[in-house]
Formats: C-alpha cells, sequence, structure tokens
C-alpha cells in the first residue's frame, strides 16, 4: 500500500492502539494534520500550548497506563514541549511526542522554525529519533512506542522532517517491526542475590517497605500487600507511590520523606532492613543522605540498573520486574509478625495520625487540608481520579486525601512541574472518562496552563478544578519564612478573579471563603454537567507540616505550632532552626513557628492586597 | 577513585556519540579520554572510554550506558588482562646541537621519525599513556611546538576474553542473559 509519510504517522497510531493525541499544527507538521482528515478514528484534542499537549499525553498515560501521545510543530511548537517531556522522564511516564521538522535539505541552514529538537531532548528522552525519509517513519513510531511503555517507561521523542511528510513510500507495518539490538527492558537477578535477600528479611527486627511508583508500573500490589502481610512488615510509599498501595491498608503506614508522616521518618532512620519496591532514594525522600537510615541493610528490586546504588548504596539489588521478582522471593520468606516493630512504630505515632479534621472547631478561617478531605469525602466511594499541581496544596493532597487505588493520583513529582496539573487531568479525563477527575491546584501553578481551560470548553469535557488559593506562592514563601527570615520576596501573587475568569471561558466558577460551605459546594460541582471551577479563598500564611528541611536529618522534623488549630499531637522532635552562618545546627532555642493568631492574620499586610 | 576502562559498542547510528558525550557530561562523569572507531562487525563502532571513578561508580556508569538504546553491550576491561595503547605525535624543535639527542630518546622510547626540516622533527610514539606522558616530559627542555595524542584504546588479551564486537541481530532474552553474562550483574 502506497502511502505518504503523513499518512503513514496516522497509520502507525492506529496500529498501536491510538484513540486521541493531543497537539497544535504549525508549517512543519501541516502535512500530517492535512492527512488527519482521513482518520476519524483518531480524535485530535487542540491544546493551547503545546506544555499542554505533552502534559495531557503525560495525564492520559498515567490514568491509563497506556502511551499518550503529543503533536507540535517544528522549532517553538517542540521546544514548547519541553518541560512536559522532562516531566514524564523524571516520573517515568510513557509517552510518545511527534514533532515536524524543517525539510532535510533545509536542517542546518537556521531555516525559519528549525531547531534541533533532537538535540535539545536527549538528556530528556528515553530516547530520540530524526527521521528524514517517509520510508524510516513506521519503524521509527513502532520502536518509539515499544521503548516508551517496556522496561522503565518514559518519553521517546520522533522528529520528522515535512518533506518525510510529504513523500509517498510503500507502507509495510509487518516489515517495519522494532530491531533493537541494544535495548534491553528485561532483566533478570543472579538467583544468588535471591537467597541474600531473603536472608536478609528473615532475618530482619525491624523491616519496612519503601513502595515506589515501579510497583504500579510492574502491577505489582497485590505481591507487595502479600509480601507485607506474610512477613509482618510494615509499608511506606513515595508520593508517586501513594494509591499503589490503598491508605486504609492497616500495612500501610503513609507517605515517607520531606512532608511525609513523623512516625514514617522516624521508622525509616531506626529500621534495621529497608526493602526498597520501585522507588529511587530521591533527595526528597532521603533528607540527608550521610545520616539516612544508617541502622539499616537494603535491599533495592529495581527495573533500571543505573539506580542502583546511585544515592544510598544497597546490600542486595535485584534487577528485574518487579512482581516476577517478588513471586522468586517469595517462597524463601518466613512468616513472622515483628509484633515488637509496630508496637513502637504504633507508640510513636500516638495520635498523630488522627487526621479526623472534621471535628475541630471552626475558627471562621478556611484551610486547604479541610478542602482536601471534604473532596475526599464527597468522593471517596466513586472511582476518582485526583490530578494536583506541584506545592503546599499538592503535600495537603498527599496527607488529606487517602487514595484507596493505583492511578487514583496523578501528580509531577520528580520534576515538580507547576501547571502540570489541569492539563494532566484534561488527558486524564480523555483516557478514562467515566471516572470522576479532580484538579488540585495552586493559584500560582493554575495560572501557568489556565489557557487550557479553553481546551476544557472546545472538548466540552467534565473536570472539577480546586484552586488552593492562598494569593502566595505557598511553598516558598514557607521557606521564606521558616529559612529566609519572612522576606518574602517575589511570593506574594494576585491573580485573575477565578470565577469570572471560569465564566469568560464558559465555564461555571464558584467562589467558597468559608470551612461551612465547602461539602455543599463540592457536591453541587459533582452534579454540574461542564467543569466547575472552585476559587477556594484559603489562610494565606499556613504552612506544610511536617517538614524535614532540605539536607536535614529525615528524623529532624520542623513539626506543626502546638496552638495551631491544626496541631498534631504525636512526639514532637526536637528539629533546631539553622544558624545563620551557613546552615549548620544551633544549639540556641529550638524552632518554634510563630503560631496561633498573630501567624495566621498576618497575612493581608504581607501580600499587600 | 581511580581509572577504569569501558568499551562499549555500539550501532554506527548519527548522533550516537552526542549521546554518549552527552550522558557524560549529564551524569556529572569524568571523562579521561574517549575514543571511537569501526570494528570487526560492520555497522558497529567501539568506544574506549576511560573514567575515573570508583568501583561503585564505574558500575553506574557503566548501567547508565547500557540505558541508551544505541549502545549493544559495555566490557569493562579495568580488572582483566588487557593491553592499552595510544599514539601521540610530537612535534620537537631542534637545532644541529639537539637533533641527535633528541634521536636517541626517541630510540630509547622505541618511538619512530615521521617528518624531519631543518627545525622540527615529528615524533611517532606509541604505548601506555603513561609512556607518552614520560617522553613529553623528556622532549620538553627541547622544546615541544605541538603535541597530538589519540587518547587510548584497549583490548583483552587471549582468546578467552574475547572482547569482538557483538553481531547486530536482536534476541530480546539472549541480549538479557549477555548483559549479566558481561560482569554488569549488580552484586554488591
Amino acid at each position: 500500500m502506497k502511502l505518504t509519510g503523513a499518512e503513514i504517522i496516522w497509520e502507525c497510531l492506529l496500529k498501536e492502539g491510538v484513540d486521541v493525541v493531543f497537539g497544535y499544527p504549525g508549517g512543519a507538521i501541516l502535512p500530517t494534520y492535512d492527512a488527519m482528515t482521513k482518520y476519524p478514528k483518531i480524535h485530535h484534542v487542540l491544546v493551547r500550548h503545546e506544555q499542554g499537549a505533552t502534559h495531557m499525553a503525560d495525564g492520559y498515560a498515567r490514568a491509563s497506563g497506556r502511551v499518550g501521545v503529543a503533536i507540535a510543530t517544528s522549532g517553538p511548537g517542540a521546544t514548547n514541549m519541553v518541560t512536559g517531556i522532562a516531566t514524564a522522564m523524571m516520573d517515568s511516564s510513557p509517552i510518545v511526542c511527534i514533532t515536524g521538522q524543517v525539510g532535510s535539505k533545509a536542517i542546518g541552514t537556521d531555516a525559519f522554525q528549525e531547531t534541533d529538537v533532537t538535540g535539545v531532548t536527549q538528556p530528556i528522552t528515553k530516547h530520540n529519533y530524526l527521521v528524514t525519509k517517509a520510508g524510516d517513519i513506521a519503524r521509527a513510531i513502532r520502536e518509539a512506542f515499544y521503548i516508551a511503555k517496556s522496561g522503565r517507561p518514559g518519553p521517546v521523542l520522533v522528529d520528522i522532517t515535512k518533506d518525510a511528510q510529504q513523500s509517498t513510500v510503500e507502507f509495510d507495518w509487518e516489515a517495519a517491526a522494532p530491531r533493537l539490538p541494544g535495548y534491553r527492558p528485561n532483566h533478570r537477578a543472579p538467583a544468588a542475590e535471591f537467597a541474600r535477600a531473603a536472608d536478609l528479611i528473615n532475618s530482619a527486627q525491624r523491616p519496612l517497605i519503601l513502595a515506589g511508583q515501579g510497583i504500579l508500573n510492574a502491577r505489582a500490589t497485590a505481591q507487595v500487600l502479600e509480601l507485607a502481610k506474610f512477613a509482618g512488615i510494615p509499608i511506606t510509599t513515595t508520593l508517586l507511590g501513594i494509591g499503589v498501595i490503598p491508605a486504609s491498608s492497616p500495612l500501610n503506614l503513609g507517605m515517607m520523606g520531606m512532608h511525609g508522616e513523623a512516625w514514617v521518618n522516624q521508622a525509616i532512620q531506626q529500621a534495621d532492613l529497608l526493602i526498597a519496591l520501585g522507588m529511587r532514594f530521591d533527595d526528597r525522600v532521603t533528607g540527608n543522605i550521610k545520616t539516612y537510615a544508617l541502622n539499616a541493610k537494603k535491599i533495592h528490586v529495581e527495573i533500571d540498573p543505573s539506580e542502583i546504588n546511585k544515592n544510598v548504596p544497597v546490600d542486595v539489588a535485584l534487577i528485574g520486574d518487579l512482581r516476577e521478582v517478588l513471586g522468586e522471593l517469595k517462597p524463601s520468606i518466613k512468616k513472622a509478625n515483628h509484633a515488637g516493630w509496630w508496637a513502637t512504630i504504633k507508640a510513636q505515632r500516638g495520635d498523630a495520625a488522627v487526621r479526623d479534621i472534621q471535628s475541630l472547631p471552626d475558627n471562621g478561617h478556611l484551610y486547604a487540608a479541610h478542602v482536601i478531605n471534604d473532596i475526599w469525602r464527597a468522593t471517596k466511594d466513586r472511582d476518582t481520579i485526583v490530578v494536583t499541581d506541584v506545592g503546599q496544596h499538592q503535600m495537603w493532597e498527599a496527607q488529606y486525601y487517602r487514595h484507596e487505588k493505583p492511578r487514583s493520583l496523578i501528580t509531577s513529582g520528580g520534576l515538580g512541574t507547576m501547571g502540570f496539573a489541569l492539563p494532566a487531568a484534561i488527558g486524564a479525563k480523555f483516557a478514562c472518562p467515566d471516572k470522576e477527575v479532580w484538579v488540585v491546584a495552586g493559584d500560582g501553578g493554575f495560572q501557568m496552563t489556565s489557557p487550557e481551560l479553553a481546551t476544557i470548553a472546545q472538548e466540552k469535557i467534565k473536570l472539577n478544578v480546586a484552586i488552593i488559593n492562598n494569593r502566595f506562592l505557598g511553598m516558598v514563601r514557607q521557606w521564606q519564612e521558616f529559612f529566609y527570615d519572612k522576606r518574602y520576596a517575589a511570593t506574594p501573587l494576585t491573580g485573575p478573579d477565578f470565577v469570572l475568569l471560569a465564566e469568560a471561558f464558559g465555564l461555571k466558577g464558584v467562589r467558597v471563603t468559608s470551612r461551612s460551605e465547602v461539602a455543599k459546594a463540592v457536591q453541587a460541582a459533582r452534579k454540574e454537567e461542564g467543569t466547575v471551577v472552585f476559587d477556594f479563598r484559603v489562610e494565606q500564611e499556613d504552612s506544610v507540616f511536617p517538614m524535614v528541611p532540605a539536607g536535614a536529618d529525615l528524623d529532624k522534623m520542623i513539626r506543626r505550632p502546638k496552638q495551631d488549630i491544626l496541631a498534631e499531637t504525636g512526639a514532637d522532635a526536637e528539629w533546631q532552626m539553622p544558624s545563620a552562618n551557613g546552615g549548620k545546627v544551633a544549639s540556641a532555642a529550638p524552632f518554634v513557628s510563630n503560631g496561633g493568631a498573630k501567624h495566621f492574620r498576618s497575612s493581608a499586610k504581607a501580600s499587600r492586597r | 577513585m581511580a581509572k577504569h576502562t569501558l568499551i562499549a559498542y555500539v550501532e554506527d547510528v548519527p548522533g550516537v556519540l552526542s549521546r554518549i558525550a552527552s550522558l557524560f557530561r549529564r551524569r556529572n562523569f569524568n571523562i579521561d579520554s574517549l575514543t571511537v572507531g569501526r570494528t570487526e562487525q560492520p555497522g558497529v563502532s567501539r568506544l574506549t572510554v576511560v573514567v575515573e571513578a570508583t568501583e561503585a561508580g564505574a558500575r553506574i556508569v557503566e548501567a547508565n550506558l547500557y540505558k541508551l538504546v544505541n549502545v549493544l553491550r559495555v566490557d569493562d576491561l579495568t580488572h582483566k588482562p588487557s593491553l592499552m595503547r595510544e599514539l601521540g605525535l610530537v612535534k620537537v624543535t631542534v637545532t644541529p646541537q639537539t637533533r641527535s639527542q633528541v634521536l636517541e630518546l626517541t630510540e630509547v622510547f622505541r618511538a619512530r621519525v615521521v617528518d624531519v626540516d631543518e627545525a622540527t622533527l615529528v615524533i611517532e610514539v606509541t604505548g601506555t599513556p603513561e609512556k607518552i606522558g614520560k617522553f613529553e616530559l623528556v622532549m620538553r627542555p627541547y622544546g615541544i611546538v605541538e603535541i597530538v595524542r589519540t587518547g587510548s584504546v584497549a583490548m583483552a588479551r587471549g582468546h578467552e576474553l574475547m572482547s569482538a564486537a557483538p553481531p547486530l541481530v536482536r534476541t530480546e532474552a539472549s541480549v538479557a542473559e549477555h548483559h549479566h553474562d558481561s560482569g554488569h550483574s549488580m552484586s554488591v
């Protein structure tokens, strides 16, 4: 069958099972857009910025487990994708980006809208292709899909010159099968390593499982829970591991790391064995690497060999598919309950685990925690996906929304990309049209990609968008409060009237300013046919607790001040403010946040509204 | 930290050298020397990379090289009986008085004179990087005009430690197995 390169692109997408692509047309990709009209089975979503296209493809991939596809033109179209590609790379999300390139004869001449996109994206893609001949398109796209979804998933970019899209060649899908002699997505750990791992697990007194997103990619939730239950091992998750282990599981202690649970971080520091499953010891989960889990032997189960010993030296590495590795390991594991260890953790947990903020008295202020908790209460009995942006609201969501199912939380963890939530949620909705999709974003990040509201309006999709509006770049403000003597440089933030903004796009906008309104408003929005954008006017200078300051020891956390209405009641750790001279721990008085009324009501002045 | 000598076999496709250079920069690895050339296998190029790294660091370099889709195989020759050679061209100023001394030293180093004119000699010296460094040292008093060095190439000794290029055929399972045979299994 003779086809143009452009038609071959669409044929390949059809063969790969693609039903929706997110893109933006332009000169160098025009032949492909022209051919699109012959392929009505693939729905094209016109985005408002190419960054949005990549986040949508990413959200689609994370919600469904399938490969997401984004299309853009050469030059600025392609460079606009960079942030989204890097986001997908850091969080191992399988997307394929197809970009137009100037004609092959013009490459290297600084032609109009020419950029060396394969060069630009080399360090942020799993692999990329520059295709200059129509006959090479099919193989490049097949390989791109295969690479994106196999092994440790990631983004692949295929840059196709305009003349390759235009010329006509024979299309042969079978002949274009991937030929990747150097690509090894699958690994099998040596048998001896399994025995060593089993010995460590069987002899451990205080073992702890660190559960990451790799469990999701290997579809190994059941195996992890089975191992944990059988061997009496508590589980803690990374941010991207949330939902992989049900929040309600008694084995699940909660999230680890910078804003993780205090008792979890304490347990990590006390453990004598860490079993790291599909996680990569990011600095946000380890704190000070020199003092991280010094008492613990470490087993690392991971599909990517380059993660082994990268950040934390481990005692045993089991490289391979998590499900296969755990299946092979299981028969050598002895039953245990580690009652003493569980008792220690429970004692440290105290009643700090109680996040029953509903029963706290209403002091007239609206806290983000209340908003998120109310959204959780409203949606917990439905299949719901929450897509968060990056910052304080992201951490509060992780703390106050209890995720029971894999793929129910989509968030930019590794790259921490503000502006991710709204477009990623659009992608998630296309992947799972029957699920309820919520965006939880800050007023800062939301403004970065808010033009995608037009995409929502054009596509007539139903999202619920909760803007946690504190009129600050909240997380940066929090760091300024804690570590920069409250000098709020460039963090007070003026936003538009989000209600009017939503209405300008033909969507519904709702402002909520008091706690008593939240639950009702959330329920009302869920019944609306179209997208509802919430402007939740929350407390301006609330902070995320607990917090491990960057580079501090993991169990030296800043705790929520006692006077605080959302006070934690677990044993307070004795973290101390760094002194002015170079981040050394001062011997002076322990850190006490300026809690209470003064602290929370100083906002008007600071934000200069 | 010590010098590690890695051999990487790569598909001979556009951009592959850039991918490797980019990887080393991106991961902050210290390249001492990097050379690339053809092999006995059509379509396969062979790189010799000398990196400054700890033992664990060298394993991470190796694992990262393997992540590049165009990299076929990586061998670490550091702890194997192997040969390492480099070629240098050294242009030295000579006078009628010093020429014979320079020629004598050239002889001692088993180097060869490849160009002569009234004021200079170009000497080709091969050997280990240390030997070439030493040669440079003894030539310096006479006046070195310019030096060019190729960087190291390395090969395993004997018939058991074959470091021949892998064929370009794809069999997923066998490739994965090979991966571990080649010293990449992460025993730690």
